[in-house]
C-alpha cells in the first residue's frame, strides 16, 4: 500500500480509498490531484472514496480537488464517495452545495 | 463690538471643535497587540500563513471553529495573492494582524501585484479567471462567509489590500 506524506492508498475489492493526510491548500492540493488521479487511470476501480478523516483544515482549493475527481469519475463512470469530513471542512463542503450532488458516508459504511 | 462677538464665536467655536475631536478620539478603538509577517509568494507558504495568524490569535482563547474560520479565510487571502496577483513572478506578500479591547481582529493580506480591474466582478462566487475548472472561484465567496466584514482595495498594476475582520467570540 503506498503511503506518502500527501497521501495513503488503500485497495477493497473492486474500491480506491485515498486517505488525504494533512491539510489541504492550493500548495498540497496539486500533488494530492496529481497522486489520485494517476492512481484512478492505472486501476480503473468501480468505486473512488475519497477519506477526509485526517484532514483537519481545509479552503476552496479542496473543493477544486474534490469536485474535479467527482467530474473526472463520473466520466469515467466510476462511483464516488467522500468519508467523513469534520464539522469545519463540511462548512466548506455545503458552501459550494457538494452535500447535495456527492455522496457522503461515515467510516463504517465505507468498509 | 460685532467684531468682536464674532471673535468670541469663533473662540466658542474652536473650544466645541476641539472637544469634538477629544470625544472621537476617546471613542476610536484601542490597539492591543499587531503583528506583521512579509514572505515571499511560493505556495508552500501557505501554511506558515495560517500557522501565523492562529498562533497570533491564542492569546485571545478562541473557539476552534472561529480560528477555522480565520485560518480559512487568510488562506484564500494568500491563496489568491499567489496564483493571481504573482501570476508566474514571485513578489512580496504581507500580513498584518490588528487586535482590539473588543476582541475585534482586522487583518490585512497585501500584495504589490497585478492588482484586481474589476473587484466587484471578481467577488462574484464562482468567478474565476481559470478555465481547467480546477478552481472553484469561491474565494471571496469563503472569505465573506467566515468572517463578518472584508474589504477589498485594489487598483491594476498597483496591488491589492484585503482586509479580513472578525469579531472573536468570548
Amino acid at each position: 500500500m503506498p503511503t506518502n506524506d500527501f497521501l495513503k492508498i488503500e485497495k477493497k475489492g473492486d474500491a480506491v480509498i485515498f486517505t488525504v493526510l494533512g491539510d489541504i491548500d492550493h500548495h498540497r492540493a496539486k500533488k494530492i490531484k496529481q497522486l489520485i488521479d494517476s492512481e484512478i487511470f492505472i486501476c480503473q476501480p468501480n468505486t473512488v472514496c475519497i477519506n477526509l478523516g485526517e484532514v483537519d483544515f481545509m479552503d476552496s482549493s479542496g473543493l477544486g480537488l474534490i469536485l474535479g475527481r467527482y467530474r473526472i469519475s463520473t466520466e469515467l463512470g466510476i462511483a464516488f464517495k467522500l468519508i467523513e469530513p469534520n464539522p469545519r471542512v463540511m462548512k466548506i463542503l455545503k458552501l459550494a452545495g457538494c452535500e447535495k450532488i456527492l455522496d457522503i458516508v461515515g467510516k463504517e459504511a465505507a468498509n | 463690538m460685532k467684531n468682536l462677538n464674532d471673535l468670541k464665536d469663533l473662540k466658542e467655536y474652536e473650544k466645541n471643535e476641539s472637544t469634538k475631536k477629544t470625544t472621537k478620539t476617546k471613542k476610536r478603538v484601542k490597539i492591543v497587540n499587531s503583528a506583521e509577517l512579509v514572505f515571499p509568494s511560493n505556495s508552500v507558504n501557505e501554511s506558515l500563513s495560517r500557522s501565523f495568524v492562529s498562533s497570533f490569535l491564542m492569546q485571545l482563547n478562541p473557539t476552534v471553529e472561529d480560528i477555522s474560520d480565520i485560518k480559512c479565510a487568510v488562506s484564500e487571502a494568500v491563496t489568491n495573492s499567489i496564483v493571481h496577483a504573482y501570476s508566474g513572478v514571485i513578489g512580496k506578500i504581507r500580513i498584518k494582524a490588528f487586535i482590539t479591547d473588543e476582541r475585534v481582529v482586522t487583518i490585512d493580506i497585501i500584495d504589490k501585484g497585478c492588482g484586481i480591474g474589476d473587484v466587484k466582478e471578481a467577488m462574484t462566487p464562482l468567478f474565476t479567471t481559470n478555465t481547467d475548472g480546477e478552481r472553484s472561484g469561491m474565494g471571496f465567496t469563503v472569505m465573506e462567509t467566515f468572517t463578518d466584514k472584508i474589504k477589498v482595495y485594489s487598483a491594476p498594476g498597483r496591488g491589492t489590500r484585503v482586509r479580513l475582520v472578525k469579531k472573536i467570540s468570548e
